[in-house]
């Protein structure tokens, strides 16, 4: 057997979070070691990851540095295993966690070394999400995150720290026991639970609708889609930044990883009978969460209602099942994770100066933040779509792929680029620009070191894939390729069956 | 010949019982030594058992069934009591209860317990019940001035005499139809004549359903939780339990098994009604003694579950999730037995606010506990349910298994409430406690187990892979 890199990437983190709970600070001083010790582990992982992209084969579209042990003796495999779609998620976590590790430093006052346990831990799951080649595994990983999750928002979280929680906690929850209900019935169904011997298979039709709702209802809340995204305002304002950052870049994309690789693949012909379900809901959720971002006043709050909107084109470009849409949604999703986590972050910086994340109680920046409104610039552009950034790649090829099924939908979806241009840049305009609205503005610094050095590598990234997009695209591309082969199949064999 | 060797370990029980009493009242204040020697009389009988290399058999006239199915069980309850006892030391020295019956009582139940759990036989296993039932209240009332205590141990005797009655007469009513009271016989002989005995079932049911305090039959368990004091609490939340669920399986799949169809239906219901009313009457209550009486009668409504599932998966994964439970439970009550200042015992949860910055070792076992209760991934509760609900949807119950799902949501809210309090909440006055190493002990073992259970899921399946009850 090879050198098991999934694994090693996997619990790495766990490891280091070990490590981490066994340094001890010395009396009255921050616990140095304990940073250390994880930006240490998460960079290591990061660059562990990094070489996995470097060895990964982008010709073939089957499941790579596959490791097998048994289990559940004779029910379930403890299987891993990675293609063109999950190496990218991998990528974007082992990249987003030493970004959250570093912004802890200046920003968490208090229990600086649970928190970081947390949050080591916490990327422990998520890798091991977009690995589990087993439903049963990928649930146990996809649940597990709710335990460190729910104690970031509600020991470090803001003043409603406490409802929004609880409300994270049992939504997620609520939706995901169903899918647990599908996945032993999938079981009992086809007799295993590994995900490439389903996609042999083939669940029979009767059983596929009933399957779909149940994993829809788990992704639907985690991606989230309208009406359930109702938590995720509340977790985002109250979260701490590095909470935020983790929740907006990394967790929501489970759900369209859930829908990827488990709703088309496991149940072909229940996605294409629910495709104007999936239609409806998104346009309403890109239009309506526009407009509502419109009328907030705290910033955290809109950009969260941005990313139901972003969230919403995902879901689109992935049932269109075209090769276009369904590209355009991964990218889209990379580029969120990019673009929210520095938006974020952004907040971050300044609410750690000032304790307001309020828009009015900011206005003319520019004045005293010269560098921190030069990123703050590029990040809105970039969440706005503009072309040379990530975020323009992401949505245009959704949208070609969405017009090539369903013009109408099409059309609405476009407004909600023009409404993302609305609420960005007017956010940008009332805080950067104008008048210095109280003094207390005129005396904070500008951006340190650290969140500098954040800030560069994430604009790099932004604007890099926003010219260059073609490593992502060639990693995906055979994997998408197979993806919609099986698809078609899938179908053609259901309507010759008729 | 009388097969002495199979039950060399019955026999040493009960004259370890009768030489600790002749002890006990001829020395004085000797319950310290009664309660070590109990400690280690549990040990021995727990070695006894393991190194017990005999073929499962029948003996006493098929009156006694020592199969590997009752050896689990015993396993069970010898090591949920031994370390039970070992937790609980401190608190019966604390609130000036330590009196030397107190342990003996203990193994008298247990004696029972082993008589009920490999019962074959309709008197012998009644024999055994009311020799655990009879200590069972003598425990509910031991804190004999406390007036909370006696009236928990009334309330108790007066309704579980009443099950064991409606139980007897059920007995009764079998033994009339079947002609035998054999378990195997009435086995054979039930299927053809229904209707009397699906009367005798049903008595049997209820009184089975009351010992394992399922609902409609929970309501002595929240005031007797509440009102016994706490050592008996722990025990009462475990013990009794495992028996009781074994004794449940046993009725189910021998003497009832010809009737599933007529039992099936009544087990769903006491399944979703206990796990609904476990879920839902925990959310307000204040007493962390009876907010676990609430969870207790969830948990049980999980147990029933596999057992409605009427296979030989959904028998084991109640076992599993027996098991799972106490491992749980006994962390749990280690936890209360910690929460104290000086000699005082606090049982509000709202006493626990802030813990985290206080006792945060302390905390981080409750964490891990209460996570696992919920049955939140990767932790073993996690397992305990989904083993339940594998049998529960492979026997095509879809509603059990969304119903009792959905549950798990309901209930994951009370225990993330404590989570709350104490991580969450502003810090009030410390607890002061001495090293109580022995219940550090306990709870370090049981966090363990239940954090690391999922590196190796499938062991309690293997142990019972070779259980088998018909």
């Amino acid at each position: 057997m090879n050198f098991p890199i999934l694994s090693s990437i996997i619990f790495l983190p766990l490891i280091g979070s070990f490590f981490v709970f066994l340094t001890k600070a010395e009396k009255n001083e921050r616990n140095k070691s304990a940073i250390y010790v994880s930006i240490f582990t998460s960079v290591v992982n990061f660059f562990l990851s990094l070489f996995l992209w470097y060895s990964f084969d982008n010709t073939t579209s089957d499941f790579q540095f596959v490791e097998e042990l048994n289990w559940i003796s004779g029910i379930i495999k403890f299987k891993l295993g990675i293609d063109g779609i999950s190496i990218l998620f991998i990528l974007l976590t082992t990249l987003i966690t030493p970004i959250c590790v570093i912004s802890c430093i200046n920003s968490i006052k208090s229990r600086l070394k649970e928190f970081l346990i947390a949050i080591l831990i916490l990327e422990t799951f998520m890798i091991g999400v977009f690995c589990s080649l087993d439903l049963v595994i990928f649930y146990l990983f996809f649940e597990a995150g709710l335990i460190p999750m729910f104690l970031i928002i509600g020991i470090w979280g803001g003043p409603r720290k406490v409802y929004s929680a609880f409300k994270f906690f049992l939504f997620t929850l609520l939706g995901s026991v169903l899918m647990l209900v599908a996945i032993i019935a999938i079981y009992w169904i086809v007799g295993t639970t590994d995900v490439t011997e389903i996609y042999k298979i083939q669940i029979p039709k009767e059983f596929q609708y009933l399957l779909w709702l149940a994993f829809f209802s788990s992704f639907a809340v985690k991606l989230p889609m309208w009406p359930v995204h109702t938590w995720l305002p509340d977790a985002h304002v109250e979260a701490p930044t590095a909470g935020s950052v983790i929740l907006a870049a990394i967790l929501l994309k489970m759900g369209g990883y859930g829908f990827l690789r488990f709703s088309i693949g496991m149940f072909p012909i229940a996605s294409e009978y629910f495709v104007p379900l999936i239609f409806t809901l998104s346009v309403i959720a890109i239009i309506y969460a526009s407009l509502v971002a419109l009328m907030q006043e705290d910033m955290k709050k809109l950009i969260a209602y941005s990313s139901v909107a972003h969230m919403g084109f995902v879901t689109l470009g992935i049932f269109t099942f075209n090769k276009q849409g369904l590209e355009g949604s991964i990218i889209q999703m990379l580029s969120h994770g990019l673009i929210a986590a520095a938006l974020f972050f952004s907040v971050g910086i300044l609410y750690d100066r000032t304790h307001s994340r309020l828009i009015k109680s900011y206005g003319g920046l520019v004045n005293s933040l010269p560098k921190y409104s030069f990123f703050l610039m590029i990040f809105v552009l970039a969440s706005l779509g503009l072309p040379g950034t990530s975020g323009f790649v992401g949505e245009f090829l959704v949208l070609v792929g969405v017009f090539k099924s369903n013009f109408l939908v099409a059309i609405l979806a476009s407004t909600g680029v023009i409404l993302a241009a609305a609420y960005m840049l007017w956010l940008y305009k009332r805080v950067i620009f104008g008048n210095v609205s109280n003094n207390d503005l005129k005396k904070i610094s500008d951006v340190n070191i650290y969140e500098f050095s954040i800030l560069i590598i994430l604009t790099t990234l932004v604007i890099f894939f926003g010219f260059y997009p073609d490593p992502l695209l060639k990693t995906i591309h055979v994997s998408i390729d197979n993806l919609i082969n099986n698809y078609n199949l899938a179908i053609a064999k259901a309507v010759v069956l008729k | 010949m009388i097969p002495i060797k199979y039950i060399i370990p019955e026999i040493f029980l009960s004259i370890s019982i009768f030489s600790l009493i002749i002890f006990g009242v001829f020395k004085k204040e000797s319950f310290s030594a009664v309660y070590k020697a109990s400690i280690l009389i549990i040990s021995l009988l727990f070695l006894m058992i393991l190194t017990n290399d005999n073929e499962p058999i029948k003996i006493f006239n098929n009156s006694i069934n020592l199969d590997n199915f009752s050896i689990f069980v015993k396993f069970l309850i010898l090591i949920s009591t031994f370390f039970i006892l070992i937790i609980s030391r401190r608190y019966l020295v604390d609130i000036n209860n330590n009196k030397f019956e107190y342990p003996i009582i203990i193994l008298l139940s247990i004696l029972g317990m082993f008589i009920m759990v490999s019962a074959n036989d309709l008197i012998v296993f009644y024999l055994g019940l009311e020799l655990q039932s009879l200590s069972l209240y003598i425990l509910a009332a031991i804190d004999r001035d406390n007036l909370k205590s006696s009236e928990a141990g009334l309330k108790y005797f007066v309704l579980s005499a009443l099950s064991s009655g409606l139980l007897l007469y059920g007995c009764s009513l079998l033994y009339g139809f079947t002609g035998s009271t054999n378990f195997e016989i009435i086995s054979n002989s039930i299927g053809d004549l229904k209707t009397g005995t699906i009367f005798a079932m049903v008595f049997i049911l209820v009184g089975l359903a009351f010992k394992v305090s399922a609902v409609p039959f929970h309501m002595w368990t929240p005031d007797v939780y509440q009102g016994a004091p706490t050592s008996v609490t722990s025990f009462f939340s475990v013990v009794p339990k495992i028996a009781g669920i074994a004794v449940f399986i046993r009725f189910m799949y021998v003497p009832f098994n010809e009737i599933i169809n007529q039992w099936q239906f009544i087990l769903i219901f006491i399944s979703i009604a206990s796990m609904i009313l476990g879920a839902v009457a925990a959310i307000g209550q204040g007493n962390i003694k009876r907010l676990f009486a609430y969870s207790s009668i969830g948990h049980i409504g999980y147990a029933i579950a596999g057992i409605a599932a009427g296979t030989e998966n959904g028998l084991k994964s109640t076992l599993i999730y027996i098991t799972i439970y106490s491992i749980m439970n006994i962390g749990a009550f280690g936890f209360i037995f910690l929460m104290k200042r000086g000699t005082k015992y606090i049982e509000e949860i709202d006493e626990l606010a802030g813990l985290s910055k206080n006792h945060p070792m302390m905390s981080l076992s409750l964490l891990v506990i209460l996570f696992s209760l919920a049955g939140i991934p990767p932790l073993a509760g996690f397992f305990a349910k989904f083993y339940i609900f594998m049998s529960v949807i492979e026997s095509g119950m879809y509603t059990l298994a969304i119903i009792g799902l959905v549950t798990t949501v309901v209930s994951a809210f009370y225990y993330i409430r404590i989570v709350k309090i104490m991580y969450f909440d502003d810090p009030r006055k410390p607890f002061e406690n001495d090293k109580e190493y022995g219940i550090y002990t306990s709870m370090a073992i049981s966090c363990l187990l239940l954090i690391t259970f999922f590196l190796y899921p499938s062991i309690f399946s293997e142990i019972l892979s070779n259980i088998s009850i018909y």
